[in-house]
């Protein structure tokens, strides 16, 4: 059973009297452990798609099977749920809370999910060691570097058990060489963590790290591909 | 499910990143829990003042005076028809089962000498009984008995006041003192009662058998007369029964029909007093509905710093919500605030209180008096109106959409 199974989704948004279609009649299965990029120009669909995969929104039309769950037909609390306790999210902008230490912010699930203290506590540490940054706990957001941020987000997305990381353009605000290591630890939680990775972008060489690339145009997928594994990146924790 | 300490925690942070503006929030607050203190405390003191003075001239008190002359159709004032006796008195004890105890008063001033120091006072000349009448125990020595009265001992009680004149620190027991030149032996001191409701000295007196009075001091229109009787009831359900028992029985004695005016009126002395405390506890409901209205305002004040509050965080409140707050988490989040916000304020309105009741009481010399009760439905109050306006904002923040949230700049 795949992990993920949208069938025959649609998305209308009404602005005043004019009906946008965001999604048409769009169907698509993820098995767990893909690493898939979903890409598009601006408009075609694929933020609406993110947004329904990350359980933001709901569909007008069509089944969201999520892990065997019909979450399509789930209220706004059962929604928040699923997303603490199965999705991670990556964003472009980080949206780490400022002035919380990084410790603090990798927390922040679990204190939605009722974790005792001192477990909250040691499952972060744990989280940001997994994602380098082992020593930086007590940080402030605000006084680390965009790749840092953006590893304290996929520690975030990945302290929970979540598993699905869903990312946002998580390298758009980063320069090449933090965007490359950013993918890289992707690539490893993939790897040797058996995380689902979906990210959505519009840059063809970071959608270059995904085994599989779907496309949007005007609200309809219009292709379905499977990419060549990357070539062997240096493993292990950065 | 969020628990209350993470969020408490949460909270304090996010008011702490706003020093300034939580503090001006909390000000509202400080001065509406201090105003209400600060009142509540002048208007219980007031009450409790009048209430010491009730207690100082005795309780369930009644007050029977005589009539009123008329010479040539001028009608002159209440008392100054001499028609009341010893003999109404002695009945009204014997035959009114409402009655506790009656203390007849002939009264007079007269100038009195120790030594070579002079005072002039009030004597009243009245019987034993009158010390329960009013309630009005000895700080030394023994009080003078019926035996007195009967023979018309040369015998008094002195009030503080007359001590202090004429005897300064020294005990005055067992002395003799010069009332209009007649000596008389000192047998007690009646303890220290203060002013009376109307600012009257009340121990600036000296008591002495009404017999004395009669027959060596003052003179009498008719054998036994006496200016006026004081009461007092069994209880403050007698009060009535009393009244109407003592006036009939005088109406009967003083061969007065039905249709005639009475010779003298029957006064009840404690009801007065309790409705000036009664207008008291009115006035410090009032003041303290007043001071309320500072503490609503400054809860509006709460609310409206928490709708800033909400719009600038939106983004905040996205990402808790991406990562899975549930709308009753927000809500918590956003409540707790206003209720730090509140509670923080209440404390320091407290302490805002006790100091300006105390300013009051040192600067203005009212008296002021703190319940503890008034602190505790203060901070109370306090806690309800940060909760009341804290959940809108709450409220509003939890309805976000966390898409929107996201997105917001």
């Amino acid at each position: 059973m795949p992990l993920i199974e949208i069938k025959e989704i649609t998305k209308i948004y009404s602005l005043g009297d004019i009906e946008v279609k965001a999604l048409d009649s769009v169907s698509l299965s993820i098995e767990k452990g893909e690493f898939i990029s979903i890409m598009g120009p601006s408009g075609s669909g694929k933020s609406t798609m993110m947004n329904i995969l990350g359980c933001l929104d709901r569909p007008t039309s069509g089944h969201y099977i999520f892990d065997g769950e019909d979450v399509g037909s789930l209220n706004r609390d059962e929604l928040a749920g699923i997303r603490n306790r199965k999705i991670g999210f990556v964003f472009q902008g980080f949206n780490l809370l400022r002035r919380t230490s990084a410790l603090e912010n990798v927390q922040l699930p679990m204190l939605y999910s009722g974790v005792p203290a001192r477990e909250r506590k040691e499952r972060a540490m744990e989280a940001l060691k997994r994602v380098g940054l082992a020593g930086r706990e007590n940080h402030y957001a605000n006084q680390l570097s965009g790749g840092q941020q953006q590893r304290v987000a996929a520690a975030r997305a990945i302290v929970n058990g979540a598993p699905v990381i869903l990312a946002d353009e998580p390298t758009g605000n980063l320069d090449t060489k933090t965007s490359s290591e950013i993918m890289e630890l992707f690539v490893n939680l993939n790897e040797h963590s058996a995380i689902t990775v979906i990210l959505v972008t519009h840059e063809p060489d970071v959608a270059a790290y995904s085994k599989r690339a779907i496309r949007f145009l005007d609200g309809h997928l219009v292709s379905d591909t499977a990419q060549p594994t990357p070539a062997p990146l240096p493993g292990g924790d950065k | 499910m969020i628990d209350v300490s993470s969020t408490v925690k949460i909270s304090l942070r996010s008011l702490m990143a706003n020093k300034m503006r939580s503090f001006l929030t909390m000000l509202g607050i400080i001065f509406g829990v201090g105003a209400v203190i600060a009142m509540l405390a002048v208007g219980s003191g007031a009450r409790q003042r009048i209430s010491e003075q009730i207690s100082s001239m005795g309780s369930n008190l009644l007050i029977i005076l005589p009539g009123s002359t008329t010479a040539g159709g001028v009608r002159m004032g209440a008392g100054t028809q001499p028609t009341l006796s010893m003999a109404d008195a002695e009945a009204i004890q014997k035959e009114c089962p409402s009655v506790d105890c009656v203390g007849p008063v002939l009264s007079g001033i007269a100038q009195v000498a120790y030594g070579n120091l002079n005072w002039s006072t009030g004597i009243t000349g009245t019987t034993p009984d009158m010390l329960r009448v009013r309630d009005w125990p000895l700080s030394a020595g023994r009080p003078f008995t019926n035996e007195d009265v009967r023979s018309a001992s040369k015998v008094c009680l002195l009030g503080e006041t007359v001590v202090e004149n004429l005897f300064g620190e020294d005990n005055p027991v067992g002395k003799i003192i010069r009332i209009k030149n007649v000596p008389f032996t000192i047998l007690g001191v009646l303890a220290e009662k203060g002013q009376s409701p109307m600012g009257q000295d009340q121990d600036d007196v000296i008591y002495i058998p009404v017999t004395t009075a009669q027959k060596k001091l003052f003179g009498t229109a008719f054998p036994g007369m006496v200016r006026v009787i004081l009461v007092k009831a069994k209880g403050p359900d007698y009060m009535d029964s009393a009244e109407q028992d003592m006036t009939s029985l005088l109406m009967q004695r003083h061969h007065i029909g039905p249709r005639q005016e009475a010779d003298f009126t029957v006064r009840n002395i404690t009801e007065a007093m309790q409705a000036q405390e009664q207008s008291a506890r009115i006035m410090t409901l009032l003041l303290g509905a007043i001071a309320s209205v500072s503490l609503i305002v400054g809860g509006i004040g709460i609310m409206n710093i928490m709708l800033v509050s909400v719009t600038e965080r939106t983004r905040e409140i996205g990402i808790r919500m991406a990562i899975g707050a549930m709308a009753r988490d927000i809500r918590l989040q956003f409540i707790i605030e206003a209720l730090i916000l509140s509670l923080i304020g209440g404390i320091f309105g407290i302490v805002m209180g006790l100091s300006g009741s105390s300013l009051v009481s040192a600067l203005a010399g009212w008296p002021v008096l703190v319940s503890p009760l008034s602190i505790v439905l203060a901070f109370s109050f306090s806690g309800l109106v940060g909760i009341f306006f804290g959940f809108y904002p709450a409220y509003k923040a939890s309805l976000l959409d966390p898409i929107e949230a996201l997105r917001y700049e």
